[in-house]
């Protein structure tokens, strides 16, 4: 930096930086150039005779006042639109009411989703309490769990995002009719104790209803891809926060079980079958409050994560590759590699999409992008091999539930692969723009939503419940 | 830049003109913020008022629309500057505006020019 000005000026110029940057929809970047340009003007006003306290002053004024400069670059910036939420003036998404009234109305349904969960204990249902039941009652009550969990949570964490949205009545009632669908259909279907089908029912419908707790989040506007991208990073970033408390109620319940041994005090029992519980279902709403408290405290913690994890998992596939061409050894075709192969893909696909939701879409190709490109290349390498095996095992032993829905979920997950891959390679080379990725990721959602559906709702039928 | 004056040209057409402006300032070569916004000085000679700031919220949407690309450029001692230069997008978008502000003018034109055939009609009978 050239600092012929005044220290005085030098002082103002960084104060009023920091004063920018304090905006978070104005970038670094963003506050390099108008500097630049902030002290263009100074010094051709100081040329023309002005005093540098003057000259700092009209450059200042002519630039324009900080609140319209970062609302304008907040509404460019329309694919980080969750940021407008918290700008001052200039929301229309977010309900008007202090931090308090929030903190209260979050509480209230937190605590309204544990009650409901542990509700079904009135009717003898309660796979989490120990020794009071015989076993085949602890099972029947695990199945109900198993089936049941995430339609007594979710519409908990719907009804807070409804209200912090101001959602229409109309619009809420319409987000329950999947809910009772799902409740009727789940506990209706005469699905075989512990078989395959139920367990990939209960697998697959929280996928359904969290999409539907999506169209809460986006207040009724999912239509649109760049709000959906928002779901997106919001998905991401519940889900670390979640582990983060999970993490820490984790080490809490141990250490109060530790502690109350001590001195006596047996308090295992009411730990496993109300704290542990109840937590983890109050916590469903707690965290989606959390993350759309401290956005910005994420925001520093989301980019930092998938970049230290994208290489590392790209390393590893492509070693895997190396091995399997350096040895010869193909992927054995054994029943738990397709699911093993699923979760990898699942991973990837989750590991691209949510640092795509954090990446600046108007920024150029980075080295990171590349990074991208070789894992999700490597991955389609690796699952190709596998489906092959796979298909062979298949055409061997006939059709299974669960082969059927690893199958079935690895094409939905090759497909978006296959393209995105394709999009990531126009783009390295300049042919296409981030946004096209953005568009087809957030495009695709809808068929998660609709292979999830079919998991659930077609799957026990045509599988005669096993 | 020169004195500000009254009488400036309203908000909404600076706003309006501002994209093909830029762009066709682009389509002249290499350049940076400040020197753009000398440059549409001088095209207007000082009549169409900008806040100096809101032009780079601008050349952000022109890059994501990919009509301008944009390069650091850190000359050794000096600070670095934001340069933009059109793309073929660019270059397509700036003759479709072009397009359409003559069909505009164009109509503009012709009504000042009844406007003051009329108005001449006028003043003859009252003379």
């Amino acid at each position: 930096m050239e600092s012929t000005l005044d220290p005085s000026i030098e002082a103002q110029i960084r104060e009023w930086r920091a004063y920018l940057l304090r905006r978070r929809t104005v970038h670094h970047v963003d506050v390099d150039e108008l500097e630049d340009h902030l002290r263009s003007q100074i010094s051709e006003l100081g040329a023309a005779g002005l005093s540098a306290d003057e000259s700092f002053l009209v450059a200042i004024k002519r630039m324009g006042g900080v609140d319209e400069l970062s609302r304008e670059f907040a509404r460019e910036r329309s694919s980080q639109l969750w940021k407008q939420l918290v700008l001052a003036g200039g929301s229309v998404r977010e309900r008007p009411g202090s931090e308090y009234a929030g903190l209260l109305i979050m509480a209230c349904f937190a605590t309204g989703a544990a009650v409901a969960f542990k509700l079904p204990a009135t009717f003898g249902i309660d796979p989490f309490a120990t020794g009071t039941s015989d076993g085949a009652s602890v099972d029947a009550d695990a199945s109900f769990y198993l089936r049941n969990s995430a339609l007594l949570a979710l519409p908990f964490l719907i009804g807070f995002l409804a209200w912090k949205r101001g959602l229409p009545v109309r619009v809420v009632a319409g987000l329950g009719v999947p809910f009772i669908a799902a409740a009727i259909l789940v506990n209706v279907f005469p699905f075989e104790r512990g078989g395959d089908t139920e367990l990939l029912a209960a697998i697959h419908l929280p996928i359904i209803l969290w999409l539907v707790a999506g169209v809460a989040y986006l207040g009724g506007a999912w239509r649109a891809d760049a709000p959906r991208m928002d779901f997106v990073r919001f998905t991401g970033e519940w889900f670390i926060y979640y582990a983060l408390i999970a993490l820490g109620g984790g080490v809490l319940s141990a250490l109060t079980v530790g502690v109350f041994e001590a001195i006596g005090i047996d308090v295992a029992p009411i730990i496993a079958s109300w704290v542990l519980p109840c937590g983890a279902v109050g916590a469903v709403v707690v965290v989606a409050w959390l993350v759309e408290a401290k956005q910005s405290v994420i925001e520093n913690m989301a980019p930092v994560l998938t970049s230290v994890f994208t290489p590392l998992f790209a390393v590893m596939l492509v070693a895997a590759i190396l091995g399997m061409a350096l040895t010869g050894n193909v992927i054995a075709a054994e029943r738990d590699v397709l699911i093993l192969l699923d979760v990898l893909l699942v991973l990837v696909l989750g590991l691209v999409l949510y640092s795509f939701s954090a990446r600046d879409s108007d920024a150029r190709p980075t080295l990171m992008d590349a990074v991208h490109l070789v894992l999700v290349v490597s991955a389609l390498v690796i699952d190709v091999l596998a489906l092959a095996a796979m298909l062979s095992r298949i055409t061997e032993f006939g059709v299974t539930p669960n082969r059927m829905a690893g199958l079935g979920l690895n094409v939905v997950l090759l497909a978006n692969l296959v393209w995105s891959a394709w999009l990531l390679l126009a783009f390295l080379r300049g042919r296409r723009l981030f946004s096209d990725l953005e568009r087809w990721q957030t495009a695709y959602i809808p068929v998660y939503a609709a292979w999830a559906a079919i998991a659930v709702v077609v799957f026990p039928p045509l599988f005669a419940f096993a | 830049m020169q004195a500000r004056r009254d009488g400036r040209i309203a908000k909404d057409l600076v706003a309006a003109s501002a994209m093909p402006l830029v762009l066709a300032i682009l389509d002249e070569g290499e350049s940076y913020g400040y020197a753009i916004l000398k440059r549409i000085d001088d095209l207007s000679g000082g009549e169409m008022e900008w806040t100096d700031g809101m032009l780079y919220p601008l050349l952000h949407r022109l890059d994501r629309l990919g009509y301008v690309e944009a390069r650091w450029d850190s000359p050794p001692g000096g600070r670095r500057r934001r340069y933009y230069c059109i793309t073929p997008g660019g270059r397509v978008a700036l003759s479709e505006q072009r397009r359409q502000w003559q069909v505009v003018s164009g109509a503009l034109q012709n009504a000042w020019h009844s406007f003051q055939v009329a108005n001449f009609a006028l003043s003859t009978v009252e003379g």
